[in-house]
């Protein structure tokens, strides 16, 4: 534990006592991973971080304990492990779901605005759906209905890449519960490919 | 005479031969003398009499019986079958008939003889009786011989009728009577050897009618003929045919003649469905649906063909105003609804007259309706057209009670076909208010509530509320104004004051104008009717509607005084030239506080308008802020009053209703959703929509993207959930 608590205090703020942002990007650069790699948002929830940018000291035991990891060699060695685990399907979900509240800044906020959702979705599901993001990222772009996306909308889109082939979208039926977003983007795409 | 002596079989035979001999002798000859001899007649009987009643070893009952047996079938395959045989066509048939004929007359004397038998023999052995006997012969040695030949011969008989020619009636109904007959109390003989050719063949002459007829008669033409054949068929029935037979005659001249070329028929060009509508061909429709209604889903076409035909004609009214409204005539729009009346009327009596009000057909008219009522014309949707008929309805005067009733039962009617009721509701109110607050002298109240209470009995109460509320308050509102003139010592400010209330819930919403610098006199009217509210009401708060006041202002000019009727807007800046001749536009609005559209709205009616109360520098056609104003004391008229109308301001009023609505219809979707979810805890997203859907559909026609759109903002605000397994199916959060 002393050796957790020493590599903490190595990046954190003396007097919050916790890793802010100037900590966490130096982290990633001893790391040696890009800041806005999707391996640090795997870590934060690794750690069930609650606060974008912040780790605390509670989070910070919890993330490396788990990952069995108390110096900075066997914390960079324990990412591609951790990364496995959580593109496992019974986690990714989970660790969809976390991405988005992580992106939550304000106590009542619910919904997260378009520019910042299309970079979450290039992070989080770029690697394993480039084609929909693309697609879907560009769509948010030009439309003018919604301004933010909700978490049901944000989870829609995950579940529409799992179980909608694409780009043919045959199975899709906007009589079913997809979200209004989704339907807008399927005649979209479809009145682009006609 | 009784015998002593024993009879011999042989000798008893002999007797009896001799005698039946006799018989066909008779038969044969065919005088009318069918007469046998009395002490013949005697004879036979005695000897069989006695033959019978000898005792063992001379009861000779059961080769008596025999004997019989061998007598009747002798007679019909040696003397009857022949004869028949030979002929042939008709001949063979009267052959037939005349030979069955004899039959029965020789089987009945011979019961006579063999009466003995038939009333003890036989119900003791339980045989038989003579006349089963006798009519199995028959059967087995002459029916089953010709019924093949004699069946084509009356079938060829009955086509014959068909073509037009007389046949012999009587003998094809005793012929058929031998193949009933020869059922021996069944119908199966005359069915499987008779009925079921005559069907056949009577398919395929139809068949070959129906095809000639689909392509050389009009409509009408060929549905006077198809009843006629029907008539002629039921006639058959009665007149020779047995009586089973009717119904699948029936059916069969139906199924070819009218079943099979239905489309065809209905659709012809010139003279179908839709031609006979147009040229209002009563009895035409009338036969057609005579001839349609027993069929079953025989009046289907003729439903779908009015249909049609009545859409068609809706949509070319549609179209028409439609056409017109692009190129900027608005007539067309406006007596569009009254057009669409009469054509509802129109079509009605041909629903109640010629379809004999029978629901399909009330339904149809129903269908067509709304499809076309519901279409939008030059911007207007249909909600709004009916709304500003009904204006214009009401707003006229010398209309009897009873013609205001019958235009507005039309009325109420279209409201049913059309899809956004609500809409309806919004825009009637809009102008209800309009009505009753500024042309109060031109209501009509019994004509208002007649309106009312028509639309509350088919939309429900609830439908109508705030529309009688708002007629209600006029009635409290003028009983207490008597209450508060009644209270009042002086008259406050020297004003003769009249207030009316709203019930804020009632009415549509207006835009305050409290801000405004009321004149001193006017300020001490509210004051003086504020504390006296204050006395008969609790806790209620007062907004003022300066905008919608009139005033009656006495306008001091130097030819001669006039009264002018006013706005109180106007009335206001109007006033403040009692303290000085000239005024600013920037001293005016400082003064009074009022918004720059409202002011330019006022001083325009004022300055550049019919009635020149205030001179304006520069004397140009429009407002500007440096205008200075001054009261013209020149201005007079012949009149001693006039009304100095202002127009009101350009708010987009369809736009508002279109807005509230379509605010009032979230929240209604909302609610809906709460409500069905609560009930039914788990439900999957497409019955959710179908349930929201039709629980609406009395008021209006939920969009559906709508309706997927509340459902998000609802999961958003926790009242649903998607179910964690499948989502496409929700769960009530309670």
């Amino acid at each position: 534990m002393d050796r957790i608590d020493h590599l903490f205090n190595q990046y954190a703020n003396t007097s919050s006592n916790l890793i802010d942002p100037e900590g966490i990007e130096e982290l990633c650069s001893n790391l040696e991973v890009p800041h806005t790699d999707i391996r640090i948002l795997m870590l934060a929830w690794k750690m069930k971080a609650e606060k974008q940018g912040y780790f605390t000291q509670e989070e910070w035991r919890r993330g490396l304990k788990a990952l069995r990891a108390d110096t900075l060699s066997k914390l960079k060695k324990a990412l591609p492990e951790l990364e496995k685990e959580v593109r496992r399907q019974s986690n990714f979900a989970d660790f969809y779901a976390y991405a988005f509240r992580y992106c939550l800044t304000e106590e009542k906020q619910k919904s997260i605005d378009i520019e910042t959702i299309c970079q979450l979705l290039d992070i989080v599901m770029g690697s394993t759906f480039r084609a929909q993001v693309d697609y879907f990222v560009e769509y948010l772009k030009i439309q003018n209905d919604y301004k933010v996306i909700n978490m049901d909308q944000w989870m829609g889109f995950y579940r529409f890449c799992n179980e909608i082939s694409f780009p043919e979208m045959t199975e899709y039926n906007p009589e079913l519960a997809w979200p209004l977003v989704l339907d807008s983007f399927v005649e979209w795409i479809s009145e682009k490919q006609a | 005479m009784y015998r002593e002596t024993i009879i011999d079989f042989e000798q008893g035979c002999k007797c009896l031969e001799a005698g039946v001999s006799e018989l066909k002798r008779i038969l044969e000859e065919e005088t009318s003398e069918t007469r046998i001899d009395p002490k013949q007649y005697l004879e036979l009987y005695t000897t069989i009499y006695n033959m019978c009643i000898q005792k063992h070893p001379h009861d000779h009952s059961q080769r008596l019986y025999n004997k019989y047996h061998d007598i009747v079938e002798h007679y019909a395959k040696k003397t009857v079958l022949p004869c028949v045989q030979q002929k042939h066509d008709e001949y063979l048939l009267r052959e037939l008939s005349r030979r069955w004929d004899h039959y029965k007359v020789f089987v009945n004397w011979l019961s006579h003889f063999f009466n003995y038998l038939e009333r003890f023999f036989i119900p003791q052995r339980n045989y038989p009786s003579l006349l089963e006997v006798a009519m199995k012969s028959f059967r087995d040695r002459v029916y089953l011989e010709v019924q093949v030949n004699a069946k084509d011969v009356v079938i060829a008989l009955i086509d014959k009728e068909r073509e037009g020619a007389q046949i012999d009636r009587e003998l094809v109904k005793n012929v058929l009577n031998v193949f009933v007959q020869s059922g021996m109390g069944t119908i199966e003989k005359y069915k499987e050897d008779f009925e079921m050719f005559l069907l056949e063949d009577t398919e395929s002459y139809y068949a070959r009618k129906a095809s000639r007829w689909i392509q050389e008669c009009s409509c009408p033409e060929y549905m006077i003929k198809s009843e006629e054949s029907l008539r002629k068929e039921k006639e058959r029935v009665i007149h020779y045919l047995h009586s089973s037979t009717e119904c699948k005659l029936v059916e069969i001249v139906e199924k070819e003649l009218l079943v099979s070329v239905a489309k065809h028929l209905l659709e012809k060009e010139h003279s179908g469905c839709s031609a006979l509508l147009r040229d209002d061909k009563v009895d035409d429709l009338s036969r057609m649906y005579r001839l349609y209604h027993p069929i079953p889903k025989g009046l289907e076409p003729v439903a779908d063909a009015f249909r049609i035909h009545v859409a068609r004609e809706g949509n070319a009214l549609i179209k028409q105003a439609q056409d017109a409204a692009a190129n900027g005539s608005l007539v067309e729009a406006q007596v569009l609804v009254g057009k669409i009346i009469d054509l509802h009327e129109k079509y009605m009596v041909y629903v109640l007259d010629c379809f004999k009000n029978h629901t399909f057909f009330h339904k149809a008219l129903k269908e067509a309706f709304k499809v076309f009522c519901n279409k939008k014309v030059g911007g207007s949707s249909s909600a709004e057209l009916l709304a500003n008929f009904c204006d214009s309805l009401l707003k006229k005067s010398g209309k009897s009670d009873e013609a205001i009733e019958a235009t507005v039962d039309n009325v109420v009617k279209l409201l049913d076909y059309i899809s956004d009721n609500d809409l309806f509701a919004e825009f009637y109110r809009k102008k209800l208010a309009r009505r009753l607050l500024f042309d109060h002298h031109k209501v009509n109240k019994e004509h208002e509530t007649i309106m009312i209470t028509k639309i509350k009995r088919q939309q429900g109460g609830q439908y109508t509320s705030k529309m009688e509320g708002m007629v209600t308050d006029m009635q409290l509102a003028k009983e207490f104004q008597k209450g508060f003139k009644g209270s009042l010592t002086a008259k406050p400010g020297g004003i003769d004051l009249a207030v009316t209330v709203l019930n804020t819930g009632f009415w549509p919403s207006y835009k305050t104008s409290t801000d405004l610098n009321l004149p001193r006199e006017m300020v001490e009217c509210v004051e003086a009717f504020k504390s006296y509210y204050g006395t008969k009401t609790n806790q209620r708060k007062l907004r003022w509607l300066y905008s919608h006041g009139t005033c009656h202002v006495i306008g001091s000019f130097d030819p001669k005084p006039i009264e002018l009727v006013l706005s109180t807007y106007q009335a206001v800046v109007l006033c403040l030239f009692n303290n000085t001749e000239r005024l600013t536009y920037q001293e005016i609005i400082e003064q009074l506080n009022l918004s720059h559209e409202d002011l330019v709205r006022v001083l325009l009616s004022l300055s550049c308008a019919k009635y020149r109360i205030l001179n304006k520098e520069p004397a140009s056609k429009s407002i500007s802020t440096t205008d200075v104003f001054e009261f013209n004391s020149k201005f007079t008229s012949t009149m001693r009053r006039i009304k100095v109308s202002i127009p009101p301001p350009p708010i987009d009023e369809r736009k508002k209703v279109v807005e509230d609505v379509d605010q009032d219809r979230r929240y209604a979707i909302d609610a809906c959703i709460v409500r069905i979810m609560k009930s039914r805890k788990v439900l999957p997203h497409q019955q959710l929509v179908s349930q929201c859907v039709e629980q609406l559909s009395r008021m209006f026609k939920p969009d559906i993207k709508m309706i997927k759109k509340r459902i998000e903002d609802l999961i958003t605000r926790d009242y649903l959930e998607r179910d964690a397994k499948n989502h496409h199916i929700f769960n009530y959060v309670a």
